[in-house]
C-alpha cells in the first residue's frame, strides 16, 4: 500500500487518573504504538489532587515509558508558569535524549490560586500574562536547544579540547520578568528542537500557539462539530501568516473525547476521522479516551485498521523521530553561522 | 556467590554498601580514549547503571549538568560538558533496571521544593521504591543565577538555611499521604519557603526518597546528621576516615537517631591492574590522561592568575611570580615549586604530581582488601566509586572485584530487597501525619 500523500495523523491520550504504577503506562503507549499512532499524551498539573486520586510528573512517566517502547512519540503536558524556564528546557530535551528523538511537549499555564500557594513565590495571573509567559518560555527553550550547535562535542585530542567553544552560544533571553543566559547544559537534542505543542482551543494560547507550536490541539465536545474546529483553525493560520509562519508546517488535530462500546462505533469514529480529513478541517486527531483500557483496545483494534484499510493511515513507521512521524523538518539551527559551518568543512 | 552464601550463615560481619557515579566534566574524567564512548546518549546512561546492577551497587548516581566554566572571559572548552537532566535520565533508567537505586544529585539554589518533591516521589514511584535525592547545596549562586528567575544573591553567609528548609519542606510533602493513600493538607512557613495547598503524589514504596548528603565540613556534618540517610564524604587516610566517621555518627544521638540511620560513604576512584605493579603503571597512564598539556596549563593559569598560553607545558613552572590578588596563589605557587624542585618535574608533571591522586589502586583482591579494611576499621560504610571512563570503567570492577568481595563476606551476594531503603538497611520512615 503506498503512503498517503497527506498522511492522516494520530495521537492519544493516555491519561490514567489516579494509577501509579509505571506498568499501565507501558501497555498503553506500547497499544497505540502497535497502532502506528505518531504519538501519546499525558497530561499533568501543578495542582491539587482531583478527587484525591494521586498523579505523577508526566514527563517522568514517559521518560520510564521511552525505553520500553521504540517508535511511538511522546509528548506530556509541561507547565510553564512556576517551573524555571531552563528546567522546562532541560527536562524536555533530556526526554529527547533518552527516547532517540521521540519528545514533545504540551505547553499548559498554571492559572490557579491553589497551583500559587504549592510555590508561594507569585499570585495568579490572568490567563492572557501567563500564556504571554509560556510563550516566552517556548521560545527561550529553543534557543537553549539550539545553544549547542549540533557538532559542539568534538573531543581533539591533539589541542586536548573536548567542545569547540564557537559552538555553544549564550541565548542572552530577556522574559517577562526573568532572563537566561544560557548556553544549555546539556547538547542540541536529537530532534534539533522536540516538538512543541499547543491547545489552542481557547483564545488566551492562540498567539503563543502562532508563535511557537508545532502541533495545535482543538478540542471538541462529545458531538464533534467542525464548524469551531474550522474557525479557530482559519484565525491561527491568519496569525501564522502574520507573523510569516507557513500553516503548512504546523500539524492541526482535532481533539476529541472517545467512549467506544463496539467495533461499530470504532468504525463511526474512522467514518469521522476521514469525512473531516477529506473535508481539510484538520491534519488529524488527538483522541482522548474515557476509558482507557476498553477505549484504546478499540481504537487500535478497530479504527487504525480501518483507516489503513482505506489508504488515510501508514501501516508502518517510515521514521524515527516524532517530527518524522509528523512529516515535520529538523529544524535548522538558529546560532549556526556561514563561519562556523565553514571553518568544518 | 555460592562461597558467599555459605558465609550468610555464619555471624554476620559488616558488609559495605557501593555505590557507582557517573562521572563529571572535570579532571577525573577522561575522554580521549578509544574506549571513551558518548556522555550524553542513555546507551552509556543505560550501559554504566546495568554494569552496577550487575555488581549488585546501592545506587547509581547522576548529578545536574553544570554550567560550562568560563575562563577569560570565554566558555572554557577542556571540560566534557554537556549532560543530560538527572530525574529524566532515571526516570528512563527504571525502565531497564530491576533493584538498583537511581540517585539524582540536584541543587536546592533553582529548584522550588513542591516541583522537585514531586518529580522524585514520581520517581519512587516509576522504580518500585529506588529513588534518592543528593541535596547539592551551590557555592556559585551568582554565576548559575544568570540562568533562573530568582538570578543570583541568595544569602551567602548561610548557604545551608535554603538547602535545611527545602529538604525540611520536601519532607512534609512526602509525608503528606497517609499510608492508607489519604492526601492531608500542608502548610511550610518558613523564612525561604512559603507554600502550602495538597501535594498530589501518594506516599512511595520507600515512604519517602532516600536523602543523601555530600560533603566534609562541620556544617554539612550537621545537616547530613539532621536530616540525611547516606553522607557522601572525601577519601584520605585510614586515620581521618575513622575520625570523620566518629564525628558523623556521634552527632546523630541529639536528632534522636540510631549510628545505623546514617551511612558514610566515601566517594573515591580506583585503579586495577593484574598485579599490584601493573595497577600502579595503569594508574600513572590515566593521570596523564586526565592532565593533558593544556589541562596543566589550565591549572597554573588558574593558580598564577596569569595568561600562560605560550609557555610549554613539559617545561619548567612559569618564573613570574602568580597575581597576588588570587587567594592564595603564593602559597600554592610556592608549594609545586618545591614539589618540580624536589622531584625534577615539568610543570605538567607538577599537576600530575599535586593534583587528585587515584583512591585505590591495585589488583583486584588488593583494592579489595584496602576497601574491606576502611569498612572493617570503622572509616566509612561504603564507597561510591567514580570510574574515569564512560561507559565501560566499572566493568572489570564489577566482574574481578565484587566477587573477591564476596568471598571475604564483605559485600552481599544478591539483593536481599526491592527497595533503595533495603539495600542500604535503612528503616522505613514512621509516618508522623
Amino acid at each position: 500500500m503506498p503512503a498517503p500523500i497527506r498522511p492522516l495523523h494520530l495521537a492519544v491520550s493516555i491519561d490514567r487518573p489516579g494509577v501509579r504504577d509505571a506498568e499501565s503506562y507501558v501497555r498503553a503507549a506500547r497499544l497505540a504504538e502497535r497502532g502506528r499512532l505518531d504519538f501519546v499524551t499525558l497530561g499533568d498539573t501543578l495542582g491539587p489532587p482531583r478527587r484525591g486520586e494521586s498523579r505523577l510528573d508526566a514527563l517522568a512517566v514517559l521518560a520510564r515509558v521511552a525505553p520500553a517502547t521504540r517508535r511511538i512519540g511522546l509528548v506530556p503536558t509541561v507547565t510553564t508558569t512556576h517551573t524555571e524556564p531552563f528546567h522546562v528546557a532541560d527536562a524536555v530535551s533530556t526526554l529527547d535524549q533518552v527516547s532517540n528523538g521521540r519528545a514533545g511537549w504540551t505547553a499548559e499555564v498554571s492559572a490557579t490560586e491553589a497551583e500559587a500557594r504549592h510555590f508561594g513565590r507569585r499570585a495568579p495571573a490572568p490567563a492572557d500574562a501567563l500564556w504571554r509567559e509560556a510563550a516566552a518560555v517556548a521560545d527561550v527553550a529553543a534557543r537553549l536547544w539550539d545553544s549547542w550547535e549540533d557538532d559542539a562535542e568534538i573531543r581533539d585530542a591533539a589541542t586536548g579540547r573536548f567542545i569547540d567553544r564557537d559552538k555553544l552560544h549564550r541565548v542572552d533571553f530577556e522574559g517577562p520578568g526573568w532572563s537566561v543566559r544560557g548556553p544549555s547544559a546539556a547538547p542540541r537534542p536529537p530532534q534539533g528542537r522536540p516538538v512543541t505543542a499547543v491547545d489552542a482551543t481557547r483564545l488566551p494560547p492562540r498567539e503563543a500557539a502562532a508563535r511557537h507550536a508545532d502541533v495545535i490541539y482543538l478540542r471538541t465536545g462529545p458531538t464533534p462539530a467542525p464548524g469551531a474546529v474550522r474557525a479557530a483553525r482559519d484565525d491561527l493560520h491568519a496569525r501564522m501568516r502574520a507573523l510569516g509562519r507557513d500553516p503548512g508546517r504546523v500539524v492541526f488535530l482535532a481533539s476529541l473525547p472517545v467512549a467506544l462500546y463496539a467495533a461499530a462505533d470504532a468504525v463511526a469514529l474512522a467514518d469521522l476521522a476521514g469525512s473531516w480529513w477529506a473535508d481539510g478541517v484538520v491534519d488529524g486527531f488527538h483522541f482522548r479516551p474515557r476509558d482507557p483500557d476498553r477505549d484504546l483496545a478499540l481504537l487500535v483494534d478497530g479504527t487504525v485498521p480501518v483507516l489503513q484499510h482505506r489508504g488515510l493511515l501508514r501501516s508502518f513507521y517510515p521514521g524515527g523521530t516524532l517530527r518524522e512521524h509528523l512529516c515535520l523538518p529538523r529544524p535548522a539551527n538558529r546560532y549556526a553561522t556561514a563561519a562556523t559551518a565553514g571553518r568544518t568543512a | 556467590m555460592t562461597a558467599g552464601r555459605a558465609r550468610q550463615r555464619q555471624p554476620q560481619r559488616k558488609r559495605m554498601h557501593l555505590a557507582v557515579r557517573f562521572p563529571g566534566a572535570g579532571s577525573a574524567t577522561v575522554w580521549a580514549d578509544p574506549r571513551a564512548g558518548s556522555r550524553t546518549d542513555f546507551a552509556s546512561f543505560r550501559h554504566l547503571a546495568a554494569t552496577a546492577e550487575r555488581g549488585l551497587f546501592d545506587f547509581f548516581l547522576l548529578s545536574e549538568g553544570p554550567r560550562p566554566r568560563e575562563h577569560k572571559g570565554r566558555i572554557h572548552d577542556l571540560d566534557a560538558v554537556g549532560r543530560p537532566e538527572p530525574v529524566t535520565v532515571l526516570s528512563a533508567l527504571a525502565a531497564v533496571t530491576e533493584r538498583i537505586g537511581l540517585a539524582a544529585a540536584v541543587g536546592t539554589a533553582f529548584h522550588e521544593p513542591y516541583e522537585l518533591a514531586r518529580r522524585l516521589a514520581s520517581l519512587d514511584h516509576l522504580s518500585g521504591g529506588r529513588a534518592a535525592w543528593n541535596v547539592v547545596t551551590s557555592s556559585d549562586d551568582a554565576f548559575l543565577g544568570a540562568n533562573f528567575r530568582r538570578g543570583g544573591g541568595l544569602d551567602r553567609a548561610d548557604p545551608y538555611a535554603r538547602a535545611g528548609e527545602f529538604v525540611a519542606t520536601a519532607r512534609e510533602l512526602w509525608d503528606s499521604w497517609t499510608p492508607g493513600g489519604v492526601p492531608r493538607p500542608f502548610a511550610h512557613h518558613g523564612r525561604h519557603f512559603s507554600v502550602s495547598g495538597t501535594f498530589d503524589v501518594a506516599r512511595g514504596p520507600q515512604g519517602r526518597p532516600v536523602v543523601i548528603q555530600a560533603g566534609d565540613s562541620g556544617e554539612e556534618r550537621e545537616f547530613a546528621a539532621s536530616a540525611a540517610d547516606v553522607i557522601l564524604t572525601g577519601h584520605g587516610s585510614l586515620e581521618a576516615g575513622q575520625a570523620l566517621y566518629a564525628d558523623v555518627k556521634g552527632r546523630l544521638a541529639a536528632y534522636g537517631r540510631r549510628p545505623e540511620e546514617l551511612k558514610v560513604m566515601q566517594g573515591v576512584t580506583f585503579v586495577l591492574g593484574d598485579t599490584d605493579a601493573e595497577a600502579q603503571e595503569n594508574a600513572a597512564e590515566i593521570r596523564k590522561q586526565q592532565v593533558s598539556p593544556q589541562k596543566a596549563l589550565f591549572a597554573a593559569e588558574r593558580v598564577w592568575g596569569r595568561d600562560l598560553s605560550g609557555h610549554d607545558p613539559d617545561g619548567p613552572l612559569p618564573t613570574v611570580d602568580p597575581d597576588p590578588a588570587v587567594a592564595d596563589s603564593l602559597a600554592v605557587a610556592a608549594r609545586w615549586r618545591a614539589v618540580a624542585e624536589a622531584k625534577g618535574l615539568s610543570l605538567r608533571q607538577t599537576v600530575i604530581e599535586v593534583t587528585g591522586r587515584q583512591s585505590f589502586i591495585g589488583a583486584p583482591a588488593s583494592v579489595a582488601a584496602q576497601l574491606d579494611e576502611y569498612v572493617t576499621a570503622g572509616a566509612a560504610d561504603g564507597f561510591v566509586l567514580v570510574p574515569h571512563l564512560v561507559p565501560g570503567g566499572l566493568d572489570e570492577f564489577a566482574d574481578r572485584v565484587v566477587p573477591l568481595l564476596q568471598e571475604r563476606g564483605a559485600f552481599r551476594t544478591e539483593y536481599a530487597g526491592a527497595t533503595l531503603r533495603e539495600h542500604l538497611g535503612l528503616p522505613l520512615p514512621v509516618w508522623k501525619g
